[in-house]
C-alpha cells in the first residue's frame, strides 16, 4: 500500500503488520503522554521526588540517554573530520539516534521543571557561572545541529527525492555536512562535559565534588569522555536490534568491527581517567573534607560498593578489555556482551552521578535518603522509549537509512508488490 | 556596595545558643507565620513540606543513663561561598539567576517570579535548607486574612527557603532613611521573626561586620582566611562556637554555641584523630 514510500529495492513488511507493531508501541507512548499532561496541569506533586530529591530519574534518563547518544557526535566526528569512510554505512543511523535521544532529553527537561512555561528564563536571565546554562545553550543548539543533519536522510525519501528542489537541497547539505560535523562535536564537547560539570562544581556535596582545570571540574571532561567511548556502543547495540528484529543484516562487519575497536579503545582510556579520578577523590579529596570513603558506601540498604564495581570493573574494564582484543571484538556474542555492558556502565555512572549524590547524607546527623519513583515518573522515562522505537521504525521503513543494506540482502530489483 | 563582603557592608548573621535551645519549636512557627509558609493538610512527610527553620534532633548516640540530646534549629545558612566571595553553592549554580547574593547585606534571595524550578540549588545545598513548592499553597478557609501583606506568597513549583526575614530588614531600612541616617540600621531595628519568638533567648541575630553588635561580640569572626584551608573565611575566634559544615567551605554566616564537646563535634565530618587535634583550639587552628 505504501511501496511507493519505502526506499527502492528494500523489502519492508506488510503495512498492516506495520501498524499493528506501531499500535502496540504507540498504546505505550499514549501511556507517557498521559503522565506528562498529569504533571504539566498537577504539577510535580504527581512524582515521588521531594526535597531530597530534586534530581531524580527524569535527570538521570536525561543524562543516559545524552550519554548514549553521543554516538551521533563522535562518528560524525570521525566521518567527517577525521574522514573515516567505512562510517558513512551507519553515520545515518547514529544521527538518527542522536536525534531521538537529544529530542528527549529536551522533552524530559521540560517536564522536569516546576513551572515550564518560565522555561526560557534559562536563556533570558542565564546566569553564566551555571553548567545548567551551558547545558541549555549547547543542548538547543546541538539539537538544531542533529535535526540538520537529519533533514538530508528525510530528503532522499524516494518521493521527496523525486522534487528537484529537494534532492538539490538533500546533496548540497551532503557536501556541507562537515562543517556541521564540527559544530555538533564542539558543542557536545560542551554539554556533554557541563552535564558533568552540574555534579563536580556541587562543592557542598563531597559525593560529587572534583578538584579540575581552571573551572571545569574533572567531571566534566569524564562526562565527555564516557559519552565519546560508550555512544557508539550504543549505536551498535541499536544496530544489533534492528538487525534482530527486521531479520537483516544492515552494516557490514568490517564497519561494525571498526566502530567496536574504537569505542573499546575509547573506553579503555575512559576507564583509566576515571579509576585515577575515583582514586583521588577517595584518597585526597573526600578525605581533606573529613568524609571516609566508607561514609558513601554504606549504612543504607542499597548503595554499597557493588555499584562501583559494577560501573568499572564489569561495566568498564570487562567491555573496554572485549573490544579492543581483537578475537574477542570479532566474535558476535562477546561484542554483543561488551556493547550491552558498556551501555549499562555509562547509565550507572550516571545514576550514580544523579542519584546516589543526593541519597549521600552530609549533615554528620542527617541520614541517608533512598527514593522510589511513581509511575508518573516512570511512564514519562518510558515515554522516550517508546518514541524512539517508532521514530526508528518510521525511519528504516520509509529512509535509505543504511546504504548497504540492499547489497547485504540482494534483494532483486523489482521485488516490491506489497 | 562592595564585592568583598567585608567593609562598608552589612553581613547580617545570626548564633544560636545550643545549650539554650530547648527544641520547643517557636522559631519554626513563628517563621512559618511571619512569612506565609504554606503547609499541607498531613505533614508527617518532612521530605516534602515546607520548613525554612527546622530543628534538628541531635544525640551524643549513649545509652541510658548517659545520653543527652540537643537541638539543632537550621535556617538557611546564607553562605558566602568559597572564600566569602558570594558564590554561595546555590548561587553559582542556578541557571537562571533566581538566587542571588546580596553584597550589601550577606543575604541570598530568592526571586519567586524568575525561578522556574529546576531544582538544581537544591541539590547543591548540602543543609537541606531549600524546599520545592510540591503544591498549590492552601490555607484554610479564613486564614488568608491573616497572611502578612509584607511578603508576596509562593506558587507551586518554584523553591523558596529563608530570607532572614528580608522584609524587616527593609523596613529598618525605611527606618533608618526617615531618621536620617540611611547607612546606620540600628541592631534592634532588625530582628528575625525567630529571634524574636525564641523563648529562651537561644539566637542572637545583628551584624557581623559590626563590633558594637552582639552577634559580634560572640562571634568574633575572624576576617582573615584560614591559612589552612584559603576556601574558609570568618572563622569563630570563639572556641565554643562553630559553623555547620565548615570544611567544605560555604562560610554561612549562622553560627552555633554550646559548651558541650559532642554537640560541637556533630557540626562537621572529622577523620580519626582529627578532631582530638583541634577540638580546644577550633577558632585558630583550620581543621581543613
Ligand atoms: S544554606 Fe543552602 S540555600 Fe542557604 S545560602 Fe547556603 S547553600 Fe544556599
Ligand atoms: S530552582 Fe529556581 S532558584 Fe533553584 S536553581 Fe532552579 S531556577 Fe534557580
Amino acid at each position: 500500500m505504501d511501496s511507493a514510500l519505502i526506499p527502492e529495492g528494500a523489502k519492508r513488511c506488510s503495512l498492516p503488520k506495520f501498524s499493528i507493531g506501531m499500535a502496540i508501541v504507540g498504546a505505550v507512548l499514549l501511556w507517557g503522554v498521559w503522565a506528562m499532561f498529569l504533571c504539566w496541569f498537577k504539577g510535580l506533586n504527581q512524582t515521588n521526588m521531594n526535597d531530597y530529591y530534586g534530581f531524580a530519574l527524569w535527570i538521570w534518563a536525561d543524562l543516559a540517554v545524552i550519554a548514549v547518544g553521543g554516538g551521533a557526535f563522535f562518528t560524525g566526528m570521525l566521518r567527517y573530520i577525521f574522514n573515516i569512510k567505512e562510517l558513512k554505512n551507519i553515520i545515518n543511523f547514529a544521527v538518527i539516534i542522536g536525534f531521538i535521544c537529544y529530542s528527549s532529553a529536551l522533552l524530559i527537561l521540560a517536564i522536569d521543571i516546576g513551572q515550564p512555561l518560565r522555561g526560557w528564563f534559562i536563556f533570558w536571565h542565564a546566569n553564566i557561572h551555571s553548567m545548567l546554562t551551558e547545558v541549555a545553550f549547547c543542548l538547543s543548539c546541538y539539537f538544531a545541529v542533529l535535526t540538520i543533519e537529519f533533514i538530508p536522510n528525510i530528503l532522499e525519501n524516494r518521493q521527496a527525492n523525486k522534487v528537484p528542489f529537494f534532492h538539490h537541497l538533500a546533496h548540497n547539505m551532503h557536501g556541507i555536512m562537515v562543517i556541521f560535523a564540527a559544530t555538533g562535536a564542539f558543542l557536545s564537547f560542551f554539554h556533554q562535559g557541563s552535564l558533568g560539570g552540574v555534579a563536580g562544581v556541587m562543592y557542598g556535596r563531597p559525593f560529587a565534588v572534583r578538584e579540575g582545570l581552571l573551572i571545569w571540574p574533572w567531571t566534566f571532561f569524564l562526562f565527555t569522555w564516557s559519552a565519546a567511548a560508550y555512544g557508539p556502543s550504543f549505536t551498535l547495540l541499536v544496530t544489533k536490534m534492528t538487525e534482530v528484529i527486521t531479520g537483516k543484516k544492515l552494516v557490514k562487519d568490517n564497519v561494525v568491527h571498526l566502530l567496536a575497536k574504537i569505542s573499546g579503545w575509547m573506553i579503555v582510556t575512559y576507564i583509566i581517567a576515571k579509576i585515577i579520578d575515583t582514586i583521588y577523590w577517595a584518597y585526597v579529596t573526600a578525605p581533606s573534607l573529613g568524609f571516609k570513603l566508607s561514609h558513601f558506601y554504606t549504612d543504607n540498604s542499597f548503595y554499597g560498593y557493588w555499584i562501583l564495581i559494577t560501573e568499572i570493573v564489569i561495566c568498564g574494564i570487562v567491555p573496554g578489555a572485549i573490544l579492543v582484543i581483537k578475537s574477542t571484538r570479532e566474535n558476535p556474542t562477546l561484542r554483543l556482551v561488551a556493547i550491552i555492558l558498556g551501555t549499562i556502565g555509562v547509565c550507572l555512572n550516571r545514576w550514580v552521578m544523579v542519584l546516589q549524590i543526593m541519597a549521600v547524607p552530609v549533615m554528620p546527623f542527617d541520614t541517608w535518603a533512598l527514593y522510589i519513583p511513581s509511575w508518573q515518573e516512570v511512564a514519562t522515562t518510558v515515554l522516550p522509549v517508546a518514541y524512539g522505537i517508532m521514530l526508528i521504525a518510521l525511519a528504516y521503513r520509509y529512509l535509505p537509512v543504511f546504504p548497504q543494506e540492499k547489497e547485504l540482502n540482494s534483494v532483486k530489483p523489482i521485488t516490491e508488490s506489497e | 556596595m562592595t564585592q568583598d563582603n567585608h567593609n562598608n557592608a552589612y553581613k547580617f548573621g545570626m548564633v544560636i545558643d545550643l545549650d539554650k535551645c530547648t527544641g520547643c519549636g517557636s522559631c519554626m512557627v513563628s517563621c512559618m507565620s511571619e512569612n506565609n509558609v504554606p503547609f499541607k493538610e498531613d505533614e508527617s512527610n518532612k521530605r516534602d513540606s515546607i520548613t525554612w527553620m527546622r530543628v534538628y534532633k541531635l544525640t551524643n548516640g549513649k545509652s541510658f543513663p548517659d545520653t543527652e540530646i540537643a537541638y539543632l534549629p537550621r535556617p538557611c545558612q546564607h553562605c558566602g561561598g568559597e572564600g566569602d566571595h558570594g558564590h554561595s553553592p546555590c548561587v553559582s549554580v542556578c541557571p537562571a539567576t533566581a538566587t542571588d547574593y546580596g553584597y550589601d547585606t550577606g543575604i541570598v534571595s530568592q526571586i519567586y517570579t524568575r525561578c522556574f524550578g529546576c531544582r538544581y540549588c537544591m541539590g547543591a545545598c548540602p543543609y537541606h535548607a531549600r524546599y520545592f513548592n510540591w503544591w498549590d499553597p492552601k490555607w484554610p478557609e479564613g486564614m488568608e486574612k491573616y497572611l502578612s501583606p509584607d511578603v508576596s506568597p509562593r506558587m507551586r513549583g518554584i523553591v523558596e527557603k529563608c530570607s532572614f526575614c528580608y522584609h524587616r530588614y527593609q523596613a529598618a531600612r525605611d527606618k533608618a532613611y526617615y531618621h536620617g541616617d540611611k547607612d546606620h540600621i540600628k541592631e534592634e531595628d532588625y530582628q528575625t521573626a525567630c529571634t524574636t519568638a525564641c523563648p529562651s533567648n537561644a539566637i542572637t541575630f545583628g551584624d557581623l561586620n559590626n563590633p558594637a553588635h552582639k552577634v559580634h561580640q560572640i562571634v568574633k569572626p575572624d576576617p582573615h582566611p584560614d591559612p589552612r584551608n584559603h576556601h574558609v573565611v570568618g572563622k569563630s575566634r570563639n572556641p565554643k562556637v562553630f559553623r555547620l559544615l565548615e570544611r567544605l567551605g560555604t562560610n554561612p554566616k549562622v553560627y552555633y554555641l554550646s559548651e558541650r564537646e559532642w554537640v560541637r563535634k556533630q557540626g562537621d565530618h572529622y577523620l580519626e584523630g582529627e578532631w582530638d587535634k583541634i577540638k580546644n583550639h577550633h577558632g585558630t587552628t583550620s581543621h581543613g
